[in-house]
């Protein structure tokens, strides 16, 4: 058998051009569909464990969707805003608890968090390195995020305008990072979390100012009168919120009109949470209830759908690509007929004419083997990262 | 060493038939069989290597009588006992020099290839004028080059006969002088039977004897005038 491999690697050698090919083909038949299901795994795996413990989230109506992708992992698409008031009416229930999420701006491509001190009670977020958010302008970031970006506690982050273009838009802070969080295996890790404050402070809702009652210079003032000043626009605004300005940081109405994006309710028990559902069922009702588990359960369902189509269409490629290489070897036995009549003359035996082909096949076969195998053992390596990056945005 | 009994083959399909009522070839001795082209000279070569058989008639190659063997013995029997030469000489182009020479070593479990076998085939390759192109890929060698691999190849296993069908034919001049005065000396080497098929009446008078595939007779190769 030594001698036949060695002659099937020579010519094997010899015809690079038509190995590499076949080689290439045989790989893919492996490779597409045992990531694309090891891709599908994990990406069931992360939906469905991030959404089973999610309980409840309240959103406006619309795309529950979008509500839900937001809320648990933070995706690009944020849902249409709703105010505190939301977060208030189901603390006034006190049949769950509520965690308001501001999920809407972003920090160098990572998502900002806007969100309360029960947010990491809930999730079960401890922090590695540094302290908790503690003052307006602190954030924490998540272990992934702190190494992408190569934070660590006591570095600054600048928090990302929404649009270039957009002047009188959201103006970038520069936020301290207090803390890093331990690595979760969740969308957490990526993300950067700030109180809810500094996030309405990002959007501009909240802001520190030189102070107008003692302004000297008449081009920063439009308008005096008794006990109020108009300021021109002049008037410098704080980007960094320092022990300096951090007392001229405040806030303009009602914090209960102020925008959220979602709220996790927490139900106490099981009858809380069934009474709480029941509570967003009329039809005049602005806001929807959902079980995140239904949702991301509906998403799969659809993806295995897709992945039923996806499949037969790898199965009729595969077949297809198997049929080629097998008309490819069919015509290689054609052009090596010569070969074989010459070893045949020689009194080579049939058998190992037989053995000559099959050795062929084998390191053929074996090299798309391992090239597949690699890549299907990086793939699955970087499972978690491809699923993130690929499906979950 | 060869000897041929009312052998008959035939072709059904283009009525081709091929008749040997008597052919002897001795030990040691070197045979030229000469005939027109399409008489049936190569066919008769394979019936010699058992490369295909006869449909009556026998041939026996020193003691065993060919055609009562089996294809798998027959095959055995040709790859330890003969050396064939091809015309064409049939050298795999993906193989190097030295890969060609040992290639009947690789393709049966009837011959064993050692360090020793090596050894021979670089010596062998030596003597031939190939020893400084055993690394070459064969579809890289001229002519001439490739033609002395392949008795190389066919020298190596230390056959007691050879059989060299046209082994010249491709050849210029020199070359062809050149391959036959090598092929002899190593056959003489090896003490070893030559069969030898040429259209080249230049070299026949270097043969022990002369045979006209027409009739089975015996030439006379003194007198060259006796082939034009």
């Amino acid at each position: 058998m030594f001698d036949s491999l060695y002659i099937a690697w020579k010519y094997i050698g010899y015809n690079k051009a038509r190995t590499a090919t076949l080689i290439a083909c045989i790989t893919l038949i492996g490779f597409l569909p045992i990531s694309l299901e090891l891709l599908l795994d994990e990406s069931e795996h992360q939906l469905m464990s991030r959404a089973v413990t999610t309980p409840l989230v309240v959103g406006v109506k619309g795309s529950a969707l979008d509500l839900v992708m937001n809320t648990l992992y933070f995706g690009n698409e944020v849902p249409e805003l709703m105010t505190m008031a939301v977060s208030d009416r189901i603390m006034d229930t006190d049949l769950a608890l509520p965690i308001p999420l501001y999920a809407r701006f972003r920090a160098r491509g990572h998502p900002i968090v806007g969100t309360t001190l029960d947010y990491f009670e809930f999730r079960g977020l401890k922090m590695a390195e540094g302290q908790q958010i503690a003052v307006l302008g602190d954030c924490v970031v998540g272990a992934g995020a702190a190494e992408q970006l190569g934070l660590r506690p006591g570095d600054d982050l600048v928090s990302s305008p929404e649009n270039m273009f957009d002047l009188a838009g959201v103006y970038p802070l520069k936020m301290k990072v207090t803390g890093v969080l331990h690595k979760s295996h969740t969308s957490d890790d990526l993300a950067v979390f700030v109180d809810l404050k500094t996030a309405w402070v990002i959007q501009g809702l909240g802001h520190g100012h030189q102070g107008v009652t003692v302004l000297k210079d008449p081009t920063l003032v439009l308008k005096r009168t008794e006990g109020n000043v108009v300021a021109t626009a002049k008037l410098y605004h704080y980007m960094e919120i320092t022990d300096e300005n951090i007392n001229s940081f405040h806030f303009h109405g009602h914090i209960a009109g102020y925008p959220i994006t979602a709220v996790i309710a927490v139900p106490y028990d099981a009858k809380s949470g069934t009474i709480l559902q029941g509570r967003y069922l009329s039809k005049g009702e602005s806001y929807q209830i959902v079980k995140p588990e239904d949702v991301i359960d509906g998403l799969l369902q659809n993806i295995f759908r897709i992945k039923n189509v996806l499949d037969a269409v790898i199965s009729v490629v595969a077949l297809a690509t198997v049929m080629a290489i097998i008309l490819v070897f069919a015509l290689s036995l054609r052009l090596r007929q010569r070969e074989m009549e010459t070893v045949f003359k020689l009194g080579c035996s049939r058998m190992t004419m037989v053995r000559l082909v099959a050795s062929e096949i084998l390191i053929i076969v074996s090299a798309s083997g391992i090239f597949c195998g690699a890549m299907v053992v990086l793939v699955d390596q970087f499972s978690n990262d491809l699923v993130r990056t690929l499906f979950i945005r | 060493m060869i000897n041929v009994n009312a052998l008959a083959f035939y072709y059904q399909k283009d009525g081709f038939r091929l008749n040997v009522p008597e052919f002897t070839v001795e030990k040691k001795e070197k045979v030229a069989v000469i005939g027109s082209s399409g008489s049936g000279k190569t066919t008769f070569l394979n019936l010699i290597a058992g490369i295909i058989t006869p449909n009556a008639g026998m041939v026996r190659v020193g003691d065993v009588s060919i055609s009562d063997l089996n294809d798998s013995r027959r095959r055995d029997f040709r790859i330890t006992h003969m050396g064939f030469v091809f015309q064409d000489f049939e050298l795999l182009d993906y193989l190097n020099v030295l890969d060609n020479i040992l290639h009947p070593y690789r393709i049966t479990r009837a011959l064993k290839l050692d360090k020793s076998v090596k050894r021979r085939a670089a010596l062998l390759a030596e003597e031939m004028g190939i020893g400084d192109k055993l690394k070459r890929k064969a579809a890289d060698l001229s002519q001439g080059e490739k033609q002395r691999a392949a008795i190389c190849r066919a020298l190596l296993p230390k056959p007691k006969l050879i059989l060299a069908d046209e082994a010249t034919g491709n050849l210029d001049p020199e070359n062809k002088t050149l391959i036959m005065d090598l092929l002899f000396r190593a056959v003489e080497e090896h003490d070893a039977t030559l069969l030898a098929v040429t259209h080249d009446h230049e070299l026949l008078k270097r043969f022990d004897r002369v045979i006209d595939f027409k009739n089975f007779q015996e030439l006379d190769v003194s007198c060259s005038t006796a082939f034009t």
